[in-house]
């Protein structure tokens, strides 16, 4: 039978406050345990909680990027469980009222563009960690965490593969960075997802049953985590069997899901609206401030970077995959306008190259958007041949100083006088007189080998196109 | 509407009450009662009514994002049975 999946995502995004949602602890990353958690985060009795503006402001900058409903008018809710990092006993969230609502998102695939709707967004409160190293047998808790803001993103069932959901992730990852809102760790775990997947035969209407695949933390692992599960379901259902609702955890190591918790008594949250929190009432001019200052979103400066620099789909689309890099691309074309093409070959090639092995992002590169645009400008005008560039970027990255610095301190530019070029191709050919004969004779790819020999004289610093031409004048006259 | 016993053993459960079993049958017949009130209530039309989310007409007081509050660790650790490195020691959860 053909089974088609059925995709919906829950992205748990940490907004980028100074300070937690309902108090004045500090959300800092990193800190010792329990040095940021205050009154209110441990649930001292007779604290109450108060809303922090900014998570508002961010939550409503979201929702106008996504082309949402923002409700003016929304509500908090506890809902309840017990676990020992959610002191409260409850999870102040959104339920009935979220402060975001129906938007959606665009995603490229291979080129081809798809809208997933996203059903809501709402803000609510992070827990705390649980550490289950062994205290002598007991769970050490460090409530830091507890109380930072979150908006949770909950999309429409509205991906069928492992690679839309991914696009979708990817989307969703770069906007959010764009905004500003969050800072899309995902190894801190600011930016973290679960995934709805279910199963049904290729053209029926109605969704087969799902299961929730919980905290990937990669993209990678989402991919694989969904594939694993889909293949899952239909192996159960091709032997006959059935797929559960449960929550499952992902295991990277063993690239498998497994049975977490049934979540049969999924009601048993029992919300309610906070009564320490009077209904968020939102007015036109706070929206509209925040709507002023909305920066260019990540598929506005896409399709930019296509029409004023010329660039390919795909350079564009990596450049702007993040604000940094978009960014950082546009700083260096500033520097040289006439040279879009050659800057976006460097940043996505050598410079993207660098940056993932040594594992930096490019806020810590350590070629700045000037020195690139230093360097290429020295290939454009001739002074250093793209090889040697090459060279020069290596010595840049260990931090040798300018492009021009090492260019002059090792004596790399390039040979461009022919008065200077000439008797070293006289000096070639006069020791290589049978490869002239053979030349002669009709085998005309030994050009290569005469501007080969040049090169490797000059070290390389030879004007590699004014090699060909002096070469051909002398073989040819 | 009538709860039994296994009703109320599941709610003890979810809130993390503990009650003695010959203590049950009574609370069944006083949650019947609250749940019968709550019917009574259901039989008004509210169909034209808003759903109120707080009973006092107020909207919520937003306040600026600062850090205001500092580390107050080792009182709160004070207060609690158990700790250790600066970490609550809760009896061991894995899920």
């Amino acid at each position: 039978m053909q089974w088609e999946t059925v995709i919906g995502l829950e992205v748990h995004t940490q907004l980028k406050t100074d300070s937690k949602i309902f108090s004045g602890a500090s959300t800092h990353y990193g800190a010792e345990p329990n040095t940021q958690a205050c009154a209110v985060d441990v649930a001292l009795p007779g604290v109450l909680p108060v809303m922090n503006r900014d998570a508002a402001r961010m939550a409503v900058k979201f929702g106008l990027a996504i082309d949402a409903d923002i409700n003016r008018k929304s509500v908090f809710a506890r809902k309840n469980y017990f676990y020992p990092d959610l002191p409260k006993g409850y999870q102040i969230s959104q339920l009935e009222l979220p402060i975001v609502g129906k938007g959606s998102l665009t995603i490229d695939i291979d080129g081809e563009r798809k809208v997933i709707g996203i059903t809501r967004a709402h803000l609510e409160e992070d827990a705390g960690k649980s550490l289950h190293e062994d205290f002598h047998g007991m769970t050490g808790i460090d409530l830091n965490r507890a109380g930072t803001p979150l908006v949770e993103i909950v999309s429409e069932p509205d991906m069928r593969s492992a690679t839309e959901a991914v696009a979708y992730l990817k989307a969703l990852h770069s906007l959010v960075t764009y905004l500003d809102i969050c800072d899309g760790n995902m190894q801190e775990g600011s930016f973290r997802c679960d995934a709805n997947v279910s199963v049904r035969p290729l053209g029926q209407e109605e969704f087969g049953t799902r299961a929730e695949l919980k905290n990937i933390n990669s993209f990678r692992f989402v991919e694989k985590a969904i594939e694993f599960e889909v293949e899952r379901q239909i192996d159960l259902l091709e032997s006959g069997g059935k797929v559960v609702q449960e929550t499952r955890l992902y295991d990277s190591n063993k690239n498998q899901t497994r049975s977490m918790r049934s979540k049969e008594e999924a009601n048993d949250y029992r919300y309610f609206p906070d009564p320490d929190l009077p209904p968020m009432e939102l007015d036109e001019a706070f929206i509209e401030s925040v709507r002023a200052e909305l920066p260019e979103l990540p598929e506005a400066r896409r399709i930019r970077f296509t029409t004023d620099y010329g660039l390919s789909e795909y350079d564009a689309g990596v450049l702007t995959s993040t604000r940094e890099l978009a960014d950082y691309f546009e700083a260096a074309v500033g520097r040289l306008p006439e040279q879009p093409k050659q800057v976006a070959n460097w940043v996505n090639g050598e410079l993207a190259a660098h940056l993932n092995k040594d594992g930096i992002d490019i806020s810590a590169s350590p070629i700045d958007a000037q020195a690139l645009a230093g360097l290429v400008a020295r290939i454009a005008d001739g002074s250093i041949s793209g090889k040697i560039a090459k060279d020069v970027f290596e010595a840049m990255w260990s931090g040798e100083g300018s492009a021009d610095d090492i260019i002059e301190a090792r004596g790399l530019k390039q040979i461009s006088d022919d008065s200077a070029i000439e008797p070293i191709i006289d000096e070639v050919l006069a020791n290589n007189p049978t490869q002239i004969e053979q030349f002669k004779a009709g085998q005309t790819k030994l050009l290569g080998f005469f501007v080969g020999q040049v090169m490797k004289a000059t070290q390389g610093k030879a004007n590699p196109k004014q090699v060909n031409e002096l070469l051909r004048q002398k073989l040819d006259g | 509407m009538s709860l039994d016993s296994r009703d109320v053993g599941k709610i003890a459960h979810l809130a993390r009450i503990e009650i003695s079993p010959d203590k049950v049958d009574e609370y069944a017949g006083n949650l019947s009662e609250i749940l019968d009130l709550v019917e009574q209530m259901n039989e008004v039309d509210t169909s034209q009514v808003e759903a109120m989310a707080h009973p006092r007409d107020a909207t919520l007081r937003l306040r600026e994002d600062r850090v205001t509050e500092s580390d107050m660790r080792e009182r709160f650790l004070a207060l609690s049975p158990a700790s250790e490195t600066g970490l609550f020691l809760v009896p061991k959860v894995i899920e």
